[in-house]
């Protein structure tokens, strides 16, 4: 069972960038924050807001088709699946995301449930 | 118009044909629109006698065609054109046709319907066909008249009434539909202007770059299309005077179209207790959750997807027509494709376009045409098509996408289109290349044929860019760059010399081919250069993004709206980012003076926030280490209510003046050179460059202020000021080259100023001026600035000029509350908003 929390509307991301959300305390894959993407075509990602290089803000990064690089060192993330691109290796955590009736929800993240 | 021989029916008027004594089953169809009429022809073309039918429509006429709607608003065509069945089908197929009589109730026990005008009708079968309605956004004003939808016929009557009057129109939503209704206000002579919550036309059918090629269209057309725009109310005394959006600008119009999304019109079938999601829920033969009752077209859902297209009511209406007639084959869903139908613009989409894991790109452009394809293939198969401009092979795409079928062989033709593709059996493009004739075209642009591209390269030309040279294949729009280098690898095997360095993957084009063209072109945003110059991405990558951005910038001062999401973080945030993610600040202290108040309201901030750390840079100026990017805003209010302003340590830009005490204080200071730092940095501060500018003045030639490692520096000597460009510290140190001497600081000034604008037009982006003057020569530089007395005065009044837009501190504007979202998290909506579970 999936809890989809609401976050706002498409309006509310700047097309091609990234707004962050927090949760309190709760803890999210061991980190603080999510990073929902927007880009150029309006489709809407949620990663967690740390490269898996060395843990850059993600959502500070330039977002290019469906890549954001990393406000760092540029590595390139894949938004849909985490994963760094090209000859660089890690991956970062996702977090389901639709949208729906013009809204966009997220899943709760797993660690979250128990704080609900 | 003329309606006279097909309608309107009225309610009270005696029905077209009154069955007598009819014991077959009755089926009556609720909704006398594409969907209901199409299912009752497929039944009737399986079994014509089957069942005595009768159709309750709500609109007074025959069964018209909606999509064709638009055509008639334009004038291109008239009602009687478009109407599908006319009243000789509904008598001479025996069906009794109630139109402009709504129905208003059903009763699933009594297997009764109830109408507006009171008529009571039993059913064996009911068949519920009843569209969509139109969405209307709740804004105030929105039931003012003049304030009407673009769905039926009555719609398009107001239009053209309110047209008849001429005046201003605004259509809400920059979709098919809206655009279909700004078109044909247009062509009957209304000022139309679009307003779109999206930034792209058509977002769901089209990508960004088919998007802005279609906005710059109907621009070119006379329409105003505001993009990003969010309607906040519809204002009016009485009758629609006009639109207010939520930025406060104001639009006036008699009429305004709402052309915003449809939603399937289930109202009737949730009162009678059907089961009902987002659209009537409907299995494989299109029956609802009561086996007596069937739904088909756009009201209904299927295997959750509600279509608002025509294509699949035809696949639904077979498979309902196959069921009602005991030969079931089941519906199973459809894949659609759009086209816009506005005459002489071709817009084709379908599939999915959206990119993501394993899609990969294949996008042709052909600026000189007006171009664009985009191919979507994953795994071989073509997912998803967007063509602007050229769209006869969308028939084709849709056909391969539709089947599945595998194109890995046609993989390297396919966008080229069916002809190519198919064409000759030759599937590898070094083939196709080394088959076509010598006399065959290559260069549409400059008229080059294959005999002699290859003549030149087998002269010696053996690069792309010395192709492009001599016979000038390729050397314009450069659309046939493929062809070019695939005939370079026929004639030489293996020997291709590659040319100089492209800007990125994202183009063929070097950094100052774009430039020149972005200024040859006068191409004015990044969509647009992307377009002309055949960019094979959609929207480029953090590489090309910022350099376009730059370019622009400076080839357009005032009138480039610089494109946020394409500057790296640190200008965008305006703070440096540090690698724990936090940010540090450093105001600006002109020529690296300061005195008590701006020192007490930098420890203020401090201690305010918490900052773990200050530290003196190296350009003089103080750095305050670890802000948080939501305090930045409040941060940057406390430094400006002291009179500091944004340092820029962070942007490819002008960073500091360093200065020395000169000759105000210092025993062997022979100038003021304090004092001409401080006037330079008032000159030079919040200017963009291609990387990243730092400046000295010494008053000396024991040069304390490290003039001679910067880009550029003025060492003061008695007789007045040496000037020294290209100098940096970094990995790689290099000392200035010396430019000149002049001998009155105003000189100094102005010469300063022209050697920074010859930087920012002539450097690439990301090249400082170290490796720049190593590439053209310090003697090349001097001659523009030095000896072209001309030159140099028109450079930096360009350079002044641009300057005069880029002034404002960026702080000044984020502390007043511009972009708070880039420093504000979202908030979630919780604990209530947990809205679905599943
Ligand atoms: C201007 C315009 C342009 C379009 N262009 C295209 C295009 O280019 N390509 C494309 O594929 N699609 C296009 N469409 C969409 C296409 O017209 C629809 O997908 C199609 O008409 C849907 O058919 P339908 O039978 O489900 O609904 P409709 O055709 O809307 O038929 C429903 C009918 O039911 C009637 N009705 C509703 N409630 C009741 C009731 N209670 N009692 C009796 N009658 C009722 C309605 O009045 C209506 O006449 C366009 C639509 C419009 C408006
Ligand atoms: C012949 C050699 C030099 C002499 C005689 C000399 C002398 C001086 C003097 C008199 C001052 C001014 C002190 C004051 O404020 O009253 C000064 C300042 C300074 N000198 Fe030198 N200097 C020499 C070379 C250098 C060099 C090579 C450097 C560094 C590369 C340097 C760096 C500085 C700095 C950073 C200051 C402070 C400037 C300021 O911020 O005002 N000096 N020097
Ligand atoms: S550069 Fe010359 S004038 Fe300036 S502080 Fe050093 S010695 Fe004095
Ligand atoms: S932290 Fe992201 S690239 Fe280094």
């Amino acid at each position: 069972m999936t809890d989809w929390i609401d976050i706002g509307t498409l309006a509310d991301i700047p097309q091609r960038g990234a707004r962050t959300i927090r949760f309190g305390d709760g803890q999210i894959a061991g980190a603080k924050e999510i990073a929902v993407f927007r880009t150029g075509d309006d489709h809407v990602f949620a990663l967690v807001n740390e490269c898996p290089h060395k843990k850059g803000p993600l959502s500070q990064g330039i977002v290019h088709g469906h890549s954001v690089a990393c406000p760092l060192h540029n590595w390139n993330i894949a938004l849909k699946t985490g994963e760094a691109q090209g000859a660089d290796e890690g991956c970062t955590p996702t977090i389901a995301v639709k949208q729906e009736g013009g809204r966009i929800l997220i899943a709760r993240p797993a660690s979250l449930k128990a704080a609900a | 118009m003329d309606f006279q021989n097909n309608g309107p029916e009225t309610a009270n008027e005696e029905p077209l044909f009154v069955p007598s004594e009819d014991v077959r089953e009755h089926l009556v169809v609720v909704g006398n629109g594409m969907a209901g009429c199409r299912a009752v022809e497929e039944l009737l073309a399986r079994d014509k006698d089957r069942y005595r039918v009768t159709i309750f429509g709500a609109e007074p006429y025959v069964n018209y065609n909606r999509i064709m709607l638009s055509p008639v608003l334009a004038g291109e065509k008239s009602f009687d054109d478009i109407v599908i069945n006319s009243r000789e089908w509904y008598s001479d197929n025996d069906i009794e046709l109630i139109a402009g009589d709504p129905v208003t109730a059903i009763d699933r026990a009594a297997k009764t319907v109830t109408s507006h005008s009171g008529r009571t009708v039993g059913y064996d079968k009911l068949l519920i066909a009843t569209g969509s309605d139109p969405f209307i956004i709740p804004v105030p004003g929105k039931d003012l008249p003049g304030v009407i939808s673009f769905r039926d016929m009555k719609d398009v009557d107001t239009m053209l009434e309110a047209a008849g009057k001429g005046g201003d129109a605004v259509v809400i939503g920059g979709g098919l539909l809206g655009l279909e209704a700004a078109h044909g206000l247009t062509l009957r002579g209304m000022k139309v202007t679009v307003i779109h919550l999206m930034d792209t036309l058509m977002e769901r059918q089209l990508d960004e770059a088919a998007g802005w090629l279609l906005k710059s269209a109907l621009e070119g057309r006379g329409q105003t299309i505001l993009t990003g725009a969010n309607t906040e109310a519809i204002y009016g005394d009485g009758r629609v005077e006009g639109v207010r959006l939520k930025d406060g600008r104001e639009i006036p119009a008699s009429l305004v179209v709402m052309a915003v999304g449809i939603r399937p019109s289930t109202a009737l079938a949730r009162e009678a207790g059907l089961e009902v999601n987002r659209g009537i829920k409907v299995d494989d033969h299109m029956v609802t959750s009561d086996p007596d009752v069937l739904a088909v077209g756009e009201c209904v859902e299927h295997d959750g997807n509600v279509y608002g297209l025509v294509a699949p009511l035809w696949d639904m209406c077979r498979s309902l027509a196959d069921g009602l007639t005991d030969q079931h084959t089941g519906y199973k869903g459809s894949v659609t494709s759009t086209k816009l139908k506005v005459a002489g613009l071709d817009v084709f989409s379908a599939g999915d376009f959206s990119g993501g894991e394993g899609c990969e790109d294949i996008v042709l452009r052909d600026a000189s045409r007006g171009v664009y394809k985009r191919v979507i293939v994953k795994d071989d198969r073509i997912v998803g098509a967007v063509l602007y401009g050229d769209t006869v092979d969308g028939g084709w795409y849709f056909d391969l996408l539709r089947k599945g079928e595998d194109v890995a062989d046609i993989r390297d033709l396919l966008i080229f289109g069916q002809a190519f593709a198919s064409g000759g059996g030759a599937l590898d493009p070094k083939a196709a290349v080394a088959a076509l004739s010598d006399d065959a075209e290559i260069c549409g642009c400059n008229g080059v044929s294959k005999g002699q591209v290859v003549a030149c390269i087998s002269a010696g030309n053996g690069s792309l860019d010395a192709v492009r040279a001599t016979c000038k294949a390729s050397a314009s729009c450069g659309s046939c760059t493929g062809l070019v280098e695939n005939l370079l690898a026929v004639v030489l095997g293996d020997d291709v010399k590659s040319g100089p360095k492209t800007m990125c993957k994202c183009t063929s084009f070097t950094h100052d081919d774009v430039r020149r063209e972005i200024v040859a072109q006068n191409m004015r945003s990044i969509p647009e250069v992307m377009q002309l110059l055949h960019w094979s991405t959609p929207d480029g990558c953090s590489s090309c993004r910022p350099a376009l951005n730059y370019y622009l910038l400076c080839a357009l001062p005032g009138e480039y709206q610089d494109d946020q999401q394409s500057r790296f973080v640190n200008e965008r945030m305006h703070a440096n980012i540090q690698k724990d993610g936090t940010y540090s600040v450093v105001p600006r202290m002109w020529g690296g003076l300061t005195n008590p108040t701006e020192l007490r309201a930098i420890a203020d901030v401090v201690e305010k926030y918490n900052a773990p750390m200050v530290k003196v840079t190296g350009g003089q100026r103080l750095d305050i280490f670890g802000i948080r990017k939501e305090d930045l805003p409040a941060v940057w209010a406390d430094l400006n209510a002291a009179g500091m302003v944004s340092g820029h340590a962070y942007g490819k830009s002008l960073r500091t003046v360093k200065t020395c005490v000169g000759s105000e204080w210092c025993r062997f200071g022979t100038q003021d050179s304090t004092g001409l730092g401080v006037k330079i940095e008032r000159m030079t501060w919040g200017s963009w460059m291609p990387h990243k500018f730092k400046i000295a003045a010494s008053g000396c030639p024991r040069n304390c202020a490290e003039a001679t490692i910067k880009d550029f520096g003025v060492v003061c000597v008695d007789s007045g000021y040496e000037l020294h460009v290209g100098g940096n510290g970094g990995i790689h140190v290099r000392a200035t080259d010396l430019l000149c001497k002049v001998s009155t600081e105003q000189e100094a000034l102005d010469y300063c100023a022209a050697f920074i604008q010859l930087y920012r037009e002539e450097a690439r982006y990301l090249e400082r001026t170290a490796p720049w003057i190593e590439r053209v020569g310090v003697e090349y530089v001097k001659g523009r600035i030095v000896e072209d007395e001309t030159g140099r005065e028109a450079l930096r009044a360009r350079f002044l000029y641009s300057q005069s837009f880029s002034q404002d501190d960026p702080w000044a504007e984020r502390a007043a509350g511009a972009n708070a979202e880039l420093h504000q998290p979202l908030e979630p909506r919780m604990p209530f908003g947990v809205i679905a579970a599943e």
